[in-house]
């Protein structure tokens, strides 16, 4: 291993652009921005996003696509939120919500198996459908619910606890590191890569294509249910109208990790760091007071430089 | 006496109204290698589809070591031991070599791959087919591999299956070089030896004498002929797939050289061309030999303004055709891109049919305009009345068999696209013709006609330069040839004072 061949790694990338702007941020903003509990801050609100995009690189790296991740943490709050009004048990209240989740994932990979029409279009529908059944189910309005200790998963953590962040962030790094050694080392992880890199050959080596279809929109959806769960944390309320546009942030932190819309690439650690990276953005924009409508511009930029150098890399290699 | 590993007995098979097979036989021997002949849309895709378990036959029974065999998908075939490698093979260029050869079956522990024994199992694999000079280390990702490369690994794929007993070939050595082709024919007679039989599917009738025992040859569906290889000649095939008399299928009327239309002087590339010069003139076909790799693709890329230049000139003469003159004559154009060389009147015609000499989802029609859609009204409007007369016109001139202008061309068989694609050329009404392997993976009488439009072409006044790897092509239809060789082409010779014998050797040996 040379210095050189570290450089091809797909996630080199979006570290090198988060490392150079959090210490922008760092010295523009040295008394607020450059302190670690900003850096936990950070974390726990990277936390909903990246798990969200460890399921969608998974998706993505089958060579699908999945638009109705912002409704399904919605819904989840929502059914998160009824559940604990209903007097179930912590227990039971999160399973469902990962359930609901799960569920939605099911759909999607079966609608697209059956009716053999293409994800975007799919998920598309589902997307709405979702947005249109959580707020039925909230009757259009936020619901509140005692949190019953939930709301700690996602808390700053307290003075003396041992273990620096919270619940929510441990959970997305375990989910993270999970997600990443399923692509790289199982068969099933494998046959995701190569479903996304060639589905017909795939097909002829006697995988079944839909199998492994139907396994990522159920893990992507499965994501979803547990970002759902810690989004539910973060605001303590059911929120039908919560994470619109979240599906593009989702894509843009897949994509900026070094992602590919036609399947067989993508990174887990890559859309991490691309989530973390959006974060950044957001946070550092806000500390040094520039504007959000600035923040949105720079995001952008930021997309479609972080492509152009990934094509870039392609053509070293 | 055990029963032969395949039988295909009166298979029939139709698409809609069309009879694709016949009652269609064919008999394979345990450790046979057998040639399976015939010009595009004879029917050997189709039964070779049956075979491997991508169709069903309408009528006929097959038989696999004497038991009844009718698999409902290609798993199924695979799981009985019978295994295709198609043209372009179907492999997943995410995958690293060694998880390609093995997809589907790798060595697992618990669900989790076992790397090292993958790894050594996929080197013993590529060790059967790979040549020395051309080593593939199983660690590398199928997407930086090499064409010839690819089809080694899906070639090596099927036959490190532990059950295979039947091998399908289709034109395995399209894209092969010299010393691969020996070390896949190696391979095929170590298979064969032990057992395994061979359909092997081809349009270089030399290299079918070489490795086939035997032969079955198909026409329009039907079995034509059957036979042992060694008592039938090259030519005789060719009359058996053809159906008809063909002295010679290489068109080589008296042509008139004229004035110079392209003078490359020392042409670099980015890796290659390094240096390359060559004249080409009016009324003349000039064909570039040599062996793969030897930068003939980059050479007429670079010339069109496809791939970059780096140095050296290219000077393009007059244009008198159909677009207005925007050159000057004897003006140095450095690089270009394709549209100014369009301008100018040159045309590429490309290697690559299916990903870039046609747009599969286009039609007929679309295809062949693309380039000059100007002429068919003013001011942007593309005028549909005329471009379906024009075409009608081009699809007669050339007799593109096809149900109209109006049919999307991935419709077409693939002798008739490339003719769409060459009617594009003639079209624009281009002066240069760059033919990349023109006649590549096109059966024997789509071959003839385009020989016989490049000889028109050359006839007429037009410049034909032709890249091709089928010698017998080269020295039959250009008036000169000139070998490339590590990026740099040699003394232009003329065809009539050379045999294949002196190509391969300029190519392949140090002077």
């Amino acid at each position: 291993m040379n210095g050189y061949k570290f450089l091809k790694n797909p996630w080199v990338g979006p570290f090198l652009a988060l490392l150079v702007l959090l210490l922008l941020f760092s010295f523009l903003s040295p008394d607020t921005f450059a302190r670690s509990a900003n850096l936990t801050t950070m974390l726990r609100q990277t936390a909903v996003l990246a798990i969200a995009s460890v399921g969608m690189t998974l998706v993505m790296v089958q060579g699908g696509i999945d638009l109705s991740v912002g409704s399904v943490v919605a819904i989840t709050t929502v059914v998160v939120a009824r559940a604990l009004r209903a007097d179930l048990g912590l227990g039971e209240v999160v399973v469902l919500g990962v359930a609901t989740g799960a569920i939605a994932g099911l759909v999607n990979g079966l609608l697209v198996n059956l009716l053999n029409i293409t994800p975007f279009i799919v998920t598309l529908g589902t997307m709405s459908v979702l947005r249109g059944a959580a707020k039925g189910l909230a009757n259009e309005q936020k619901i509140d619910a005692n949190p019953r200790g939930l709301d700690a998963w996602m808390a700053p953590v307290q003075q003396g606890e041992p273990w620096l962040f919270p619940a929510g962030v441990w959970l997305a790094m375990i989910l993270a590191a999970l997600a990443a050694l399923f692509l790289a080392y199982t068969r099933w992880g494998r046959h995701v890569v190569a479903v996304g890199s060639n589905a017909d050959n795939a097909r002829l080596c006697g995988i079944s294509v839909e199998r492994v279809r139907l396994l990522v929109y159920v893990l992507a959806g499965l994501c979803a249910g547990i970002a759902g769960v810690l989004e539910f944390s973060t605001l303590t309320v059911g929120d039908p109208t919560d994470s619109v546009g979240l599906e593009l942030e989702v894509i843009a932190a897949v994509v900026i990790g070094g992602g590919s819309l036609a399947g067989g690439q993508g990174s887990v650690a890559g859309a991490l760091l691309g989530a973390f990276l959006l974060t950044t953005i957001k946070t550092g924009c806000t500390h040094v007071g520039v504007p959000n409508w600035v923040q949105e511009i720079v995001t952008g930029v930021i997309i479609v430089v972080a492509m152009g150098v990934d094509r870039l890399r392609q053509k070293l290699r | 006496m055990a029963s032969p590993r395949l039988v295909v007995e009166a298979v029939s098979r139709a698409f809609g109204p069309t009879q694709a097979l016949a009652a269609v036989s064919l008999t394979v021997q345990a450790g046979e290698v057998h040639a399976l002949l015939g010009e595009n849309g004879a029917g050997k895709s189709t039964l070779m589809a049956i075979v491997s378990g991508a169709e069903r036959a309408d009528a006929g029974q097959l038989e696999l070591d004497g038991v009844p065999y009718q698999p409902q998908n290609p798993g199924e075939a695979r799981a009985l031991g019978v295994h295709m490698v198609h043209q372009e093979p179907h492999l997943c260029a995410d995958l690293t070599v060694a998880e390609n050869l093995f997809l589907g079956s790798e060595p697992v522990r618990y669900g989790w791959v076992r790397r090292q024994s993958l790894l050594a199992q996929a080197r013993q694999a590529l060790w059967r087919v790979t040549s020395a000079s051309n080593p593939i280390d199983p660690a590398t990702l199928v997407s930086k591999l090499s064409p010839s490369q690819r089809q080694l690994v899906a070639i090596a794929r099927a036959l490190a299956q532990p059950n295979c007993r039947l091998l399908i070939l289709d034109e395995p050595t399209a894209s092969l070089s010299q010393a691969d082709v020996a070390a896949l024919f190696r391979a095929i007679r170590e298979v064969s030896q032990a057992g395994v039989s061979v359909i092997y599917i081809s349009h270089f009738l030399e290299e079918v004498g070489q490795i086939a025992m035997s032969y079955t040859v198909l026409r329009d569906g039907v079995n034509v002929a059957t036979g042992d290889i060694a008592e039938t000649s090259p030519k005789e095939l060719i009359q058996k797939m053809a159906g008809r008399k063909l002295g010679d299928i290489f068109a080589h009327t008296e042509r008139q050289p004229g004035p110079l239309a392209l003078r490359v002087t020392d042409l670099c590339g980015e890796k290659l061309p390094k240096g390359a010069s060559l004249e080409l003139f009016r009324g003349e076909i000039l064909g570039i030999s040599g062996l793969l790799g030897a930068g003939r693709s980059e050479l007429l890329r670079g010339i069109f303004g496809l791939t970059e230049v780096r140095s050296g000139d290219v000077l393009v003469g007059a244009f008198k055709g159909g677009v207005s003159p925007k050159t000057q004559i004897g003006k140095v154009h450095r690089s270009a891109t394709p549209a100014q060389r369009l301008a100018q009147g040159l045309g590429l015609l490309s290697e690559d049919r299916k990903q870039e000499g046609i747009s599969q989802k286009l039609s007929v029609a679309e295809n062949l305009t693309l380039s000059r859609l100007s002429a068919l009204g003013a001011f942007g409007y593309v005028s549909s009345r005329r471009q379906l007369a024009v075409v009608a016109d081009w699809i007669a001139r050339l007799g593109i068999v096809c149900q109209g202008p109006l049919q999307r061309a991935s419709e077409l068989s693939g002798g008739n696209q490339q003719k769409v694609a060459f009617a594009r050329l003639l079209y624009h009404n281009v002066d240069v013709l760059l033919l990349d392997e023109p006649t590549r993976g096109i059966d024997v009488r789509s071959r003839g006609e385009i020989y016989r439009l490049m000889d028109a072409a050359a006839r007429e006044g037009k410049a034909v330069l032709m890249v091709s790897s089928y010698l017998p092509e080269l020295l039959g239809v250009c008036d000169r040839i000139q070998v490339m060789r590590h990026g740099k082409l040699g003394e232009a010779r003329r065809a009539s004072a050379l045999n294949e014998h002196d190509l391969l050797a300029e190519a392949m040996l140090n002077s």
